[in-house]
């Protein structure tokens, strides 16, 4: 259907805008992110970061503009939203696990019940996914005798159990306490490493500076200025990108 | 001055009014449980003891030949078996009748079809508020004596009339606990799992229900509770549960003034005793589950 190669843009946003009823939240947004690329999206808070990255995998509409996703229209209204959801992974800031079912059961669930795969093909990679995210022996607990990150954890493994192609992070880490933020930034970093595509939210400077092929600045709904980390944070152009750095740096 | 600490008011305004809080079962959607289970166990088995007690004390010294309490002593299997059991079948009937259409009841109200929607938000809110009586009289009378379907006639008897009409004010309540719970349950479950590809309906039967489950036991048990004690209504319709046969029995025994404190007395301690262990256990659930959310 579409004709889509690895050497185009993966995810290609073309002047998004995105209101809630008078509220003009995303005031076009264009954005091209390549296979195996790592992007990190920063700004102040409310100005949109979120509202984007939900629109990537069409949790939210959009008034105008495009989104694509390997060629694919997102906002087209005859698109399979099955299919995209297979190629989006998405991980929320507060983890929202299935807290009636165990670790094991929410990787599981998913690829059982929407891709109806087999149960016991799906448990060895469920097995398989939750020790990469270093929860060897957690299989068998409910999200409520996890720690915050022990759940962000399982939220990742349940999100990669799909085989998606690109992963959004929505600050993942901004519910954890310092010392657990640590332990899912290195699951992130080892996804990011074996090239798996990955446009994350984030606080975490040191982390974007570090991982990010790509920092995006946004503020008030527009994407204020972008660059590789190395030139982002040393030669900010915009007044707005230095007093923010300034601020959180 | 009423309060030690006179509540502030700007000068010409109205004064606020404190919080009205009434004494007693306060009307929520635990308010029957809660009035039951606060009774001290020890008070059900002190009237369960102190019954023969009262009704030999109406029966006065001239105590005849055979006192009001052997006389109910004699009707009791009867009553129990007969009547109290029957309200038992009507009230376990109606109940699964009214989970049934009342879960579906409770998934229509919150339907993106608005029509669907809408139909549901007029039936729930009228057979709530509608009286059970009034009810029960309309089916009753509404209702053939019986139904022809597919060349067969099935009989309608009364008390299948009045499962039918004490099923529908019943739905409507547990259509709203459904609704209730489904909406506790965050909006964030559903975009987890809208991003893993569940459909709506995946999403409400494999991840919102389950959830909501325990959260619905106790209000469903309250409403199992008061639909119990509803059944004595039926009495009304001429179905020959508990309350019908007492006064029949009643009738049989000369339709003394002295045998009303023990016949009905009998019928009210069967109800205590049935219902107040179910309360009690509802409100132990109540807490566990509201302790683990
Ligand atoms: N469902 C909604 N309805 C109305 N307005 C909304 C809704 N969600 C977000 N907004 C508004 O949209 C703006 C952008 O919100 P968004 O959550 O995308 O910001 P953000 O950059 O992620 O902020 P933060 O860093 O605090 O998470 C905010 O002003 C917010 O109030
Ligand atoms: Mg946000």
């Amino acid at each position: 259907m579409t004709n889509w190669t690895a050497d185009q843009p993966i995810v290609r946003l073309r002047d998004v805008h995105k209101s809630y009823g008078q509220v003009e939240v995303l005031r076009g947004i264009s954005m091209d992110v390549m296979k195996g690329e790592v992007i990190c999206i920063i700004g102040p808070s409310g100005s949109g970061k979120s509202t984007l990255i939900r629109c990537i995998n069409a949790l939210n509409d959009i008034q105008a503009g495009s989104i694509q996703v390997e060629g694919q229209e997102v906002h087209d209204p005859r698109l399979d939203k099955l299919a995209l959801r297979r190629k989006v992974g998405m991980v929320f800031q507060q983890y929202n696990l299935f807290p009636h079912k165990t670790a094991l059961q929410n990787v599981m669930m998913a690829p059982v019940k929407v891709l109806k795969e087999k149960p016991a093909e799906v448990e060895t990679r469920a097995r398989a996914l939750l020790k990469k995210v270093r929860l060897e022996g957690k299989e068998n607990h409910y999200p409520g005798e996890l720690s915050g990150g022990q759940q962000q954890r399982v939220a990742i493994a349940r999100s990669l159990a799909m085989r998606p192609d690109v992963m959004l992070f929505d600050e993942v880490t901004a519910a954890l306490d310092p010392e657990t933020v640590k332990e899912v930034l290195v699951t992130i970093k080892d996804l990011a490493a074996e090239g798996m595509t990955c446009i994350l939210v984030t606080h975490e400077m040191g982390f974007a500076r570090e991982v990010a092929d790509h920092i995006y600045f946004t503020d008030r709904g527009v994407i204020v200025e972008h660059g590789p980390p190395a030139e982002f944070f040393t030669q900010a152009k915009d007044a707005r990108t230095r007093d923010f750095l300034d601020q959180v740096l | 001055m009423a309060y030690k600490t006179p509540v502030p008011t700007a000068k010409g305004a109205l004064p606020v009014l404190l919080p009205f809080a009434p004494r007693g079962p306060a009307y929520d959607a635990f308010f029957a449980t809660r009035w039951l289970a606060a009774i001290p166990a020890g008070w059900i088995v002190a009237l369960a003891a102190l019954f023969p007690a009262m009704v030999l004390a109406q029966a006065g010294a001239a105590a005849a030949i055979e006192t009001p309490l052997e006389k109910l002593l004699r009707w009791m299997p009867f009553l129990f078996t007969q009547g109290f059991l029957f309200n038992v079948l009507i009230s376990v009937l109606a109940m699964a009748i009214g989970t049934a259409v009342g879960a579906f009841a409770g998934l229509a109200l919150i339907s993106r079809a608005r029509l669907l929607r809408a139909v549901a938000r007029v039936y729930v809110t009228f057979f709530r508020n509608v009286p059970w009586l009034v009810l029960l009289f309309i089916v009753l009378l509404a209702f053939p004596f019986q139904i022809k379907v597919f060349g067969m006639t099935i009989p309608l008897p009364g008390w299948i009339k009045t499962v039918i009409g004490l099923a529908i004010p019943v739905s409507a309540n547990i259509a709203e606990v459904v609704r209730g719970a489904v909406q506790s349950v965050p909006t964030a479950q559903w975009e987890a799992a809208e991003s893993l590809g569940f459909t709506r309906r995946q999403t409400i039967w494999q991840i919102i229900l389950p959830q909501c489950f325990k959260r619905m036991l106790p209000p469903w048990m309250n409403w199992y509770a008061i639909l119990t004690m509803s059944t004595p209504l039926c009495s009304l319709l001429g179905v020959g549960e508990i309350i019908s046969l007492t006064r029949q029995a009643m009738e049989a025994e000369g339709n003394r003034p002295e045998l009303l404190i023990p016949f009905y007395g009998f019928a009210l301690l069967l109800f205590l005793a049935y219902c107040y262990p179910i309360a009690r256990l509802t409100l132990r659930l109540e807490r566990r589950f509201a302790v683990k959310n």
